[in-house]
C-alpha cells in the first residue's frame, strides 16, 4: 500500500489520522482519487476548480516535490509515500 | 483505511482573551475565510496564507515617537500587547538609516540614496524583528519553546530570543550553512538541528512537525506563528518612513528569499498612508534575488502570476528559498508599484558587497551584495532611476558570510617589520 500524509489542516476529513493508506500502482491523480473515496471531501481542497493542484499546496511524491516531476500525472508506486503540505511556511 | 491516529494540537485553542493588541483576527489571503488569532497559518478551505487583521483607528505620529527606540514604538500597528515591550526580549529595531554619499557618487546618482542597515540589530539581521513580534504571541498562546526552519539569520534570532527570554528553541537548519551561522546559534544554546538537505527540505520537515504530539508546546515562528512573525517585517518600512522624517522613498529595493519582507515594508507605507500619518506620495518597491535561486524574478520577467519553484545553488544562502511562500504576493507588490524584480550571478554580489564596504564601511551579508548588484543593474537598464530618492535595504551582517569574500580579499602585503618594508610596499 502507498501512504499519504495528512497536514493538521486536513484531518478533519481524517477522523484525525496523520496517514491514510491507499492503493498505488498508478498515477498521483488516481492516488488523490483514492483518497478521496477513503476520506470524501479532501480532494477538493488539494485541487481547485479546475482539478490543478492548489496554488499554496505542495505534494511531494517519495521526497520529490511533483511541481518538479510530472506533477499530478507523477507516478506512484505500491511503496510510495506520499506528502500534503502547506506551502506558505518558512523565510 | 489504514490509519494512524495523531492528537495534533488544535489551532484554535488558546488561553481565554489572549491580547494581541489591536489585532482581532486571522484572514485567508486568497479566499477570506476567518478564523480566531491562534497558532494557525494556513486557511483549512484554501491552504492560502493566513494574515492578521487589524480595527487600526486612531495612531499618531506623537504616540509613536513617544515610544522606545526599537520596534515597540509601533505596538499600536503589531499584533502585540501594549505591555509586550516590557517582556523579556531582545529589543530589536530601529536601526540606522545611512545616508550613502560616496556610493551615490560612484552609482552616478542625482538624489538621495540610503542604507537601511538592519545588520545593527541585536543578532546582526533583520529577522530579530519577526523574531520578537513571534516570540510574544508564543507567550500570548502558551507557547513555552519557540522553533523555526532557517536559512542562518533566524537560526540566531529565535536561539538568542528564546535564551534572553528563558524560554527553550529548537532551531533547524541545512547542514551545509555558512559557520558564521552555525556556530553563533550553537552558542546561544538551545536545541540546533542540521538536516542533510536544502532549506526547502528543512522547512517541509518543520510543516510535517506541526501537530506533531512532541511539539505541542512549540511555536515554529514562521509556520505556525507566521502571520504574526510576518508583521514584525513592517517594522522595517515604519522606521524607514520615519526616519526620513515621516515620508515614503521613491525607490526601495530589498532582497527577496520568501518575498515577505517585501511585501510587508510594502504594506507598512500603505497603512501609515491609510492611517494619515504620511502623505500619499507613489513609490516603487524593487526585490532582489540570486540568479541561483530566483523563482520570483523569473516569474516577474515572463510575467506569471505563479511563481515555479527551483532548487537553489547560490552563494546567497540566506535567500536560497526555492518554493518562496510570498513570491505571489511580492510580484503584486512590484508589479503595483511599477517596481521590478530581478536577478544577479554570484560573482556581482561579491562585487556588490565589497562597493558597499569600501565605500559606506557597511559590511554586508551575500543578500546586502544582492541588494546593492540588482540596483546597479536596475540603474544600468533604466527600470531604476538615478533622480529619485533610494533605500536600500542590507538585512544582515557580512561577519556571518566571510566565506564570500575570503578568496577575493586578503592583506595588501604581508611583510616583516620593517620600515623599509612598509616603504617598499606603500610608495
Amino acid at each position: 500500500m502507498a501512504t499519504v500524509r495528512i497536514p493538521t489542516i486536513l484531518r478533519t476529513y481524517t477522523d484525525d489520522a496523520a496517514e491514510v493508506s491507499i492503493d498505488g500502482g498508478g498515477t498521483l491523480q488516481e492516488a488523490l482519487d483514492a483518497l478521496e473515496a477513503a476520506a470524501p471531501g479532501i480532494r477538493t481542497r488539494i485541487l481547485d476548480d479546475n482539478g490543478q493542484l492548489r496554488r499554496f499546496v505542495n505534494v511531494y511524491v517519495d521526497d520529490e516535490d511533483v511541481r518538479f516531476s510530472d506533477g499530478l500525472n507523477t507516478p506512484v508506486a505500491e511503496t510510495s509515500s506520499i506528502a500534503v503540505i502547506p506551502a506558505v511556511a518558512g523565510g | 483505511m489504514t490509519t494512524t491516529i495523531d492528537r495534533s494540537i488544535d489551532a484554535s485553542v488558546t488561553d481565554s482573551s489572549p491580547d494581541f493588541g489591536h489585532a482581532t483576527h486571522l484572514t485567508c489571503r486568497e479566499c477570506g475565510a476567518e478564523y480566531g488569532l491562534g497558532a494557525a497559518y494556513a486557511c483549512v478551505e484554501c491552504f492560502g496564507p493566513l494574515e492578521v487583521a487589524y480595527d487600526l483607528s486612531t495612531v499618531t505620529r506623537e504616540e509613536i515617537e513617544a515610544g522606545p527606540r526599537s520596534i515597540w514604538r509601533y505596538s499600536p500597528l503589531l499584533p502585540v500587547a501594549a505591555y509586550a515591550k516590557d517582556e523579556p526580549n531582545l529589543a530589536p529595531g530601529f536601526t540606522k538609516l545611512v545616508r550613502a554619499d560616496n556610493l551615490a557618487d560612484r552609482l552616478g546618482m542625482s538624489a538621495p540614496l540610503w542604507v537601511k542597515d538592519d545588520s545593527g540589530n541585536p543578532t546582526h539581521s533583520f529577522k530579530d524583528r519577526v523574531v520578537a513580534v513571534a516570540q510574544s504571541a508564543a507567550r500570548r498562546l502558551g507557547l513555552s519553546t519557540i522553533a523555526c526552519a532557517s536559512t542562518g539569520n533566524l537560526a540566531n534570532a529565535v536561539a538568542a530570543a528564546a535564551a534572553r527570554a528563558g524560554m527553550g528553541s529548537v532551531v533547524v537548519i541545512p547542514a551545509d550553512l555558512e559557520a558564521g551561522k552555525t556556530i553563533t546559534t550553537a552558542t546561544y544554546g538551545g536545541t540546533l538541528l542540521a538536516v542533510d538537505g536544502n532549506y526547502d527540505d528543512v522547512n517541509r520537515l518543520c510543516s510535517e512537525l506541526i501537530g506533531d504530539p512532541i511539539t505541542q508546546t512549540w511555536g515554529f515562528v514562521n509556520v505556525n506563528l507566521r502571520p504574526y512573525y510576518a508583521e514584525g517585517s513592517k517594522s522595517m518600512g515604519y522606521e524607514i518612513a520615519e526616519q526620513l522624517g515621516w515620508r515614503v522613498p521613491e525607490q526601495v529595493v530589498i532582497p527577496v528569499a520568501s518575498g515577505s519582507l517585501l511585501t510587508k515594508v510594502d504594506k507598512a507605507f500603505r497603512e501609515l498612508t491609510k492611517l494619515g500619518i504620511i502623505a500619499d506620495e507613489e513609490y516603487a518597491v524593487y526585490g532582489a534575488q540570486a540568479t541561483g535561486c530566483s523563482p520570483v524574478a523569473q516569474a516577474f520577467s515572463e510575467g506569471q502570476e505563479v511563481v515555479r519553484p527551483v532548487k537553489p545553488d547560490t552563494i546567497a544562502k540566506s535567500l536560497a528559498i526555492g518554493n518562496p511562500a510570498d513570491g505571489p504576493y511580492a510580484l503584486d507588490a512590484v508589479r503595483r508599484t511599477g517596481g521590478a524584480i530581478t536577478s544577479i550571478p554570484d560573482p556581482e554580489i561579491v562585487s556588490g558587497i565589497r562597493l558597499l564596504a569600501e565605500t559606506e564601511g557597511i559590511f554586508a551579508e551575500t543578500a546586502g551584495g544582492v541588494t546593492l548588484g540588482n540596483f546597479i543593474r536596475l540603474l544600468e537598464s533604466g527600470q531604476a532611476s538615478r533622480d529619485k530618492e533610494t533605500v536600500l535595504a542590507n538585512t544582515g551582517d557580512g561577519l556571518k558570510t566571510l566565506n564570500a569574500v575570503e578568496d577575493v580579499v586578503g592583506p595588501t602585503a604581508t611583510i616583516s617589520p620593517s620600515v623599509a618594508e612598509v616603504k617598499a610596499v606603500i610608495h
